[in-house]
């Protein structure tokens, strides 16, 4: 057996996910991602139970796998019972791991995400907050959401929550020790580790596309082109 | 023949459990609708009698950086066995999540343990290594709406409206989004699985209302996680949410109600979106259709004030939703905080029409 289907094997959700497919076609013909873009989860199925080790690798170096949505419309009727958004999961921890990620353009999105919610998780407890949901970022968001979070504290408390502060209720300040509870759990489980490798290779592709990076926060080059930049190839 | 009809639908029967629960908040129902689990909260207290531990100590089940692949299975298995022993330390161990993500997320992570022991026993050692806890599985797992679900009879006989058109007396039609991972993942963790899921359904009927059926009902909202948290690929996102309105658009629905907060807010600001792009909105008066959380609507048809429900956090105007039934409002409360201050007004949209400040 190959590298990668070895890697692919060792996640048990490769091995719940992925029974005897038979081609049928009924995930791509659900699949809200196939509809927009140039994407089809029955040949990703395909390409994995093939286990041709070039094919599986072209899958983690190109934008492919970075197009689903994971809306597990697939899950619900695939006619044997396999999951294809668990499948691209564990192909997407494969690319992050290997680095091969940064090679295409939604793949280098995955730092855009960990600068964004990873960072959350760990400083506040939340996976995504009123404070960064910025109108600045989020013009679609509009102008009620823009009152909101102006006026974020009197809003928020007036409907019962708690913003920010002690105590238990909605946007509560999470305590600390609870914070330091799941930032131990991310580095025994491997979570930061797939931060670190993250930063990493994103480090280095932003050197060799000449991209101005800085090792935090979000007011960087790099950061905006991983965020923003769309080539438009994408579509059907 | 009706044996194995009755045992197939027994598989889709859900067990709802009625007392002493741990209530696991939503960070998205957390930002945008904070008064959703206020209502929650009141509902199942004063209302209905309930034991419900709010745990301050509670944080994220990761389930957005999950999906959005920045967080390992590892990981996500063992903060959420955290949650789960947080749980242990109130003494209850009914859970109830509230949110259709992390829904999602417990019941993945607990299906994998009751499938692979080995995952099972390598989280508890994480967990002690980590953090020195121990956990146990809660007894039962049901989503809020479930709990609500369960009890929409009894609610029903404390609700002074009905969702009924109070000008021409017919029942008002209602779109119910129950959101992908609420019953795609796992069918028969829904009562009614996934092409009959009762939930939502047996609320507006049982409080009057009339459901709508359109060819798109279960199409995802379009959140997609990354196809929404980067904005390069929100395009992805509102093309998706495009699909439902059109096809829902024919069948002129009064209001959508939602399960999962994430599925309100996009079909809520989407509209705004599409709105002031192209001019264009799903309902004949360039307003919009109104879209609640199944908190909202079970807190009007209660009386609640809907101001303190926060209604006036939704883009598209609730207003003529609210008359249509008849429930009352004050308009210059609408916008006054916590002080009882005024806060001024939003900006108003350039194509979806308003009516702030009414
Ligand atoms: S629906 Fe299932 S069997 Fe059919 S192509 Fe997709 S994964 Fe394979
Ligand atoms: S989970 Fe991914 S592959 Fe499956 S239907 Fe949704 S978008 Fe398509
Ligand atoms: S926002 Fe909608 S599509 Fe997304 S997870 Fe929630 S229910 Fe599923």
């Amino acid at each position: 057996m190959g590298k990668f289907y070895d890697l692919l094997m060792q996640d048990v959700r490769f091995v719940e996910g992925l029974n005897a497919c038979m081609n049928c076609g009924v995930c791509t013909a659900i699949c809200p991602a196939a509809e927009i873009y140039k994407y089809d989860p029955r040949q990703i199925c395909d390409i994995v139970q093939s286990r041709n080790e070039e094919k599986i690798k072209e899958l983690l170096l190109t934008d492919t796998i970075w197009y689903c949505g994971q809306c597990m419309s697939c899950k619900a009727r695939c006619p044997r019972g396999n999951t294809p958004g668990l499948i691209i999961s564990v192909l997407r921890k494969i690319s992050q791991e290997t680095g091969l990620f940064t090679n295409s353009e939604k793949g280098r999105q995955q730092f855009a995400i960990k600068r964004t919610v990873g960072e959350n998780i760990l400083n506040t407890g939340y996976c995504v907050h009123i404070d960064i949901v910025n109108p600045k970022l989020h013009p679609e968001q509009g102008p009620v959401w823009k009152w909101y979070y102006e006026n974020k504290e009197e809003i928020a408390d007036r409907l019962g929550a708690n913003y920010n502060k002690d105590g238990s209720g909605a946007l509560r300040k999470i305590p600390q020790q609870n914070l330091d509870e799941v930032k131990k759990i991310f580095e025994v489980t491997g979570g930061l580790d797939l931060f670190n490798k993250i930063e990493k290779y994103s480090e280095s592709a932003a050197k060799s596309m000449n991209i101005y990076f800085e090792k935090e926060g979000i007011n960087n080059e790099y950061f905006f082109q991983t965020y923003m930049e769309n080539s438009g190839k994408h579509e059907n | 023949m009706e044996e194995i009809t009755k045992k197939y639908w027994k598989d889709y029967q859900k067990e709802i459990a009625d007392d002493n629960f741990y209530y696991e908040r939503s960070c998205i129902r957390q930002s945008f609708f904070p008064g959703s689990e206020a209502a929650f909260l009141k509902i199942l207290r004063e209302i209905l009698g309930k034991n419900v531990i709010d745990d301050p100590n509670q944080h994220t089940c990761t389930g957005i950086g999950y999906h959005s692949d920045i967080v390992p299975f590892d990981t996500t298995m063992t903060v959420v066995a955290r949650i789960f022993s947080l749980m242990k330390d109130h003494g209850v161990n009914n859970f109830i999540p509230s949110c259709v993500t992390s829904f999602g997320i417990f019941n993945e992570v607990v299906e994998t343990w009751n499938h692979f022991p080995e995952e099972y026993e390598k989280t508890k050692h994480f967990l002690k290594q980590a953090t020195g806890r121990d956990f146990e599985i809660p007894q039962n797992i049901s989503h809020a709406s479930d709990i609500i679900y369960k009890y929409r009879k009894e609610l029903k006989e404390k609700m002074p409206y009905r969702l009924v058109n109070r000008h021409t007396g017919k029942p008002l039609r209602v779109v119910e989004h129950i959101g992908c991972h609420y019953s795609k993942l796992f069918a028969k963790k829904s009562e009614g699985g996934m092409e009959f899921s009762k939930v939502l359904v047996g609320m507006i009927e049982e409080w009057g209302g009339e459901v709508v059926d359109y060819p798109e009902r279960r199409h995802c909202c379009g959140f997609g996680f990354r196809q929404y948290i980067v904005m390069a690929n929100r395009g992805y996102s509102v093309a998706n949410t495009k699909k439902k309105f059109e096809s829902m658009q024919p069948y002129k629905p009064d209001f959508i109600v939602a399960n999962c907060p994430g599925c309100a807010m996009f079909m809520d600001r989407w509209q705004y979106t599409i709105a002031e792009m192209e001019g264009t909105t799903y309902d004949d008066n360039k307003m919009g259709i109104p879209v609640l959380t199944y908190e909202e609507m079970a807190g009007f048809l209660l009386g609640f004030n809907p101001w303190d429900l926060g209604l006036q956090l939704h883009q598209v105007q609730v207003e003529p939703l609210l008359d249509k039934i008849g429930i009352p409002y004050d308009p210059k409360d609408k916008y006054v905080g916590k002080s009882g201050n005024f806060l001024g007004e939003p900006e108003k949209p350039e194509n979806l029409i308003t009516v702030y400040g009414k």
